[in-house]
């Protein structure tokens, strides 16, 4: 079974519920785990806070745009942000690296995002914007052996 | 969804901050501003966090959290944290929270360690 969903939405911190809530229930379909869920719930919750916060700076002028493809039991996530891009993103990615630091950011959002899915990509351009790719299989869904 | 933000005083400078819902970057900054508020107003120097009632926590949460155990050690004071989901103790994992903020299983057993029992 193939399937796919867009969203776009405001740059505003109460879309960060909407956004993983949404995913979670497109998701669903397959048959997650709770803990399956959970982990994509919050990778959604990671990425789209780093477009807020990182990608826009707050400014909440700014729209983030999410595909989700379902393919057997395979979840491909696009987390896109037209902002000012990542300067270095192997540094970007380090546990416990962040550039706000005064906003009392862990740092941690790529160290999750790597360790919750199976794949990450990350790919950026200044003052255009950076697309995360996060992909994951999990591993009780249906579909494939039919 | 939101989260709520329970606080209770206890006697020996003690805070017990209770949140139910959801912890992500909206409603981090809400938990900033009321913890560290009232450990600053009420020369509070221990704070028991209760993460029994939280639905969903991202890494914004672990920056709050992190925040105020620092704001604790400049006065020579303490965070304890109980009740964790394994969800949540993944994220304690991953980040190294574990190592240098305590934990406990339950709120009784929490308060008990600080002698307010």
């Amino acid at each position: 079974m193939k399937n796919e969903m867009h969203l776009k939405f405001r740059a505003l911190s109460q879309n960060e519920s909407f956004a993983r809530v949404t995913v979670a229930s497109f998701v669903a379909q397959l048959d997650p785990t709770v803990d399956e869920l959970t982990e994509i719930k919050t990778v959604v919750s990671e990425a789209v806070t780093n477009a807020i916060i990182h990608g826009y700076e707050s400014n909440e002028d700014g729209f983030v745009y999410i595909t989700v493809r379902l393919d057997g039991s395979t979840v491909e996530l696009e987390v896109r942000d037209e902002g000012i891009g990542i300067q270095n993103i192997d540094e970007a990615k380090q546990p416990l690296y962040t550039t706000k630091p005064e906003l009392e950011r862990s740092g941690m959002g790529f160290t999750i995002m790597e360790n919750f899915m199976d794949e990450m990509t990350i790919e950026s351009r200044p003052n255009e914007g950076t697309v995360v790719r996060l992909r994951k299989k999990l591993s009780n869904a249906k579909a494939v052996y039919n | 969804m939101s989260l709520q933000i329970n606080l209770e005083y206890k006697e020996k400078q003690v805070l017990i901050v209770r949140l139910s819902g959801e912890l992500d970057h909206h409603t981090a900054d809400d938990v900033r501003e009321k913890v560290s508020t009232a450990i600053e107003k009420n020369n509070i120097r221990y704070v028991l966090l209760n993460l029994e009632d939280l639905q969903f926590m991202d890494s914004s949460g672990l920056g709050v959290i992190l925040g105020r155990y620092k704001q604790l050690k400049q006065i020579d004071g303490e965070m304890i944290i109980c009740s964790v989901s394994p969800s949540v103790e993944r994220l304690f994992n991953i980040s190294g929270l574990f190592k240098i903020i305590r934990f406990e299983k339950s709120e009784d057993e929490a308060l008990q360690r600080l002698g307010v029992a």
